[in-house]
């Protein structure tokens, strides 16, 4: 126990590195996912086609594999990055981009078609129907899977922590190394400030949730 | 096929579309190119490079490593799904006592992230790596079937319950043989989906070193020399990506081929977006 506030200093440290990795990362990915979900049902047939292929392959490729070759087989040809936090954050945001990117579509699918013929009645151009009338509904429907995969995002950031990035994860393998003694305290820190991060995150989405269900 | 988002393109925005796709693919191929030639600069088309795969060695090393990525996967699988589905009953139960501390216990392992888990079986209980992965697996992702499989419960109509409960069936009769076969068989693509993410989640083993596909790589570069960890890297997380693409297929296809006879009698309606209009 004495162990935990004795190296308060370093939980706290590494905690506020998770939430920068965690927000900084998750702004692009809402960014770039919500993009690439447009791109999925654009007319430009290239467009869909990056779009599924880049959503398709980035799912199925471990997060692991993406960090070592990031740190581990990239320095090998020469790139090396001066902070590993930018590293991070690009295969992070990456990662997480084509889970927003599925969320997002799986939204618009959910707003009903007469939504869309009636935008395209009154003549609107597709970035318009997208923009302003399906987006927005769709964008409010994905709210709660949203939150999940932001949740999902926290608890991925755990992967930099193993690859040079101290972070909350980081300095629990760090700490655990160094008070051998006390490791099942080490670890139960860093789980407690883990779960300060997800537990009220998925809070808000199951209260968004039931407010969703409501309005639909 | 035409989408409900867009007008049926006429000429003029074909030939935009058209030309818009061709500079799209020339601008992705390009960046392809240039990272191709850097990859070239750095000598690593080099047929020697390549010429390791000639050795059998090297291929039993990387089925080796696959081999304990896929038996981790499948034992944590096997395991995970029973008790997410103890679990599940668990915590949808009448009696406040079981439901309550589940629904904590449910909370925490899903809040959790899963290589922390193994490293705290592994440094805790001193166990083997290969314990350490598969019970950090097992406790995460019976958290996640317990939860898919209670919002398949969740979302059966009322009537369900009601009638097992009418025909004079006990609360956990009804959730056993009237409930949980429609939940699960509703579930199944998340389910499968899920063992996606279980397959991925056992390449967290390399940080526990678990000796898995990513571990073998680093053993053959070790071994081999830094020159071939990119050839070695490479086809290893093809074969590793492939087998996912394999799963997340199979999935598809189970959510296409079971939505015909969707359990509940559920119409969906007709939606926006990328579902096309066949005509």
């Amino acid at each position: 126990m004495d162990v935990i506030i004795e190296s308060l200093p370093q939980y706290w440290d590494g905690f506020l590195r998770t939430l920068f990795l965690a927000v900084v990362s998750g702004i692009i990915a809402l960014v770039v996912g919500t993009l690439l979900a447009a791109a999925r049902v654009s007319p430009v047939a290239a467009l869909r086609g990056f779009s599924m292929a880049y959503v398709e392959v980035v799912r199925n490729t471990p997060l692991t594999i993406a960090f070592f070759f990031a740190a581990i087989v990239l320095p090998r040809l020469g790139v090396t990055f001066q902070q590993f936090e930018i590293a991070a954050i690009i295969a992070l945001s990456a990662y997480t981009a084509a889970f927003i990117a599925e969320a997002v579509r799986s939204g618009v699918n959910s707003v009903p078609v007469g939504q869309a013929e009636a935008a395209r009645s009154i003549g609107m151009t597709f970035g318009q129907v997208l923009s302003l009338i399906i987006l927005p509904q769709a964008l409010r429907t994905v709210i709660p899977p949203m939150i999940n995969i932001l949740i999902a995002l926290v608890k991925n950031s755990s992967v930099a922590g193993a690859f040079f990035v101290l972070e909350l994860f980081g300095y629990g393998k760090q700490l655990a190394n160094d008070h051998g003694d006390a490791v099942m305290w080490v670890l139960a820190g860093v789980a407690f400030f883990y779960l300060l991060i997800t537990v009220p995150l998925g809070y808000i989405a199951h209260q968004v949730e039931r407010k969703v269900a409501i309005a639909r | 096929m035409t989408s409900v988002l867009y007008d049926v393109p006429g000429p003029k925005a074909r030939r935009i579309s058209l030309i818009g796709s061709v500079i799209g693919v020339i601008l992705i191929g390009g960046l392809l190119a240039l990272a191709l030639v850097t990859l070239a600069q750095q000598g690593i088309f080099e047929a020697r490079r390549w010429a390791i795969f000639g050795q059998a060695d090297v291929w039993s090393l990387i089925f080796n490593g696959m081999g304990a990525t896929l038996s981790a996967a499948a034992i944590a699988a096997v395991i995970a799904f029973p008790l997410g589905l103890l679990l599940c009953l668990m915590r949808i139960s009448d009696v406040a006592w079981i439901r309550v501390p589940t629904r904590i216990v449910l909370e925490f392992f899903r809040g959790m992230p899963v290589v922390l888990m193994m490293l705290f079986v592994l440094l805790v209980f001193a166990t083997s790596p290969f314990i350490a992965v598969v019970a950090g697996l097992v406790l995460y992702n019976a958290a996640i079937f317990a939860e898919i499989i209670r919002a398949g419960i969740q979302s059966l109509p009322k009537g369900q319950r009601e009638a097992g409960l009418a025909i004079g069936l006990t609360s956990f009769q009804s959730r056993l043989s009237v409930e949980l076969p429609q939940a699960i068989r509703r579930m199944l693509p998340s389910l499968v989906a899920q063992l996606v993410v279980l397959l991925k989640d056992t390449s967290l083993g390399y940080i526990v070193a678990y000796g898995e596909l990513l571990r073998a790589v680093q053993v053959m570069a070790d071994f081999l020399g830094p020159q071939f960890l990119f050839p070695v890297f490479f086809v290893a997380a093809a074969l590793y990506i492939a087998i996912n693409l394999a799963v997340s297929r199979l999935a598809i296809w189970i959510e296409r081929h079971g939505s015909k006879k969707a359990a509940g009698g559920v119409a969906k309606a007709p939606t926006a977006g990328v579902t096309t209009v066949i005509k």
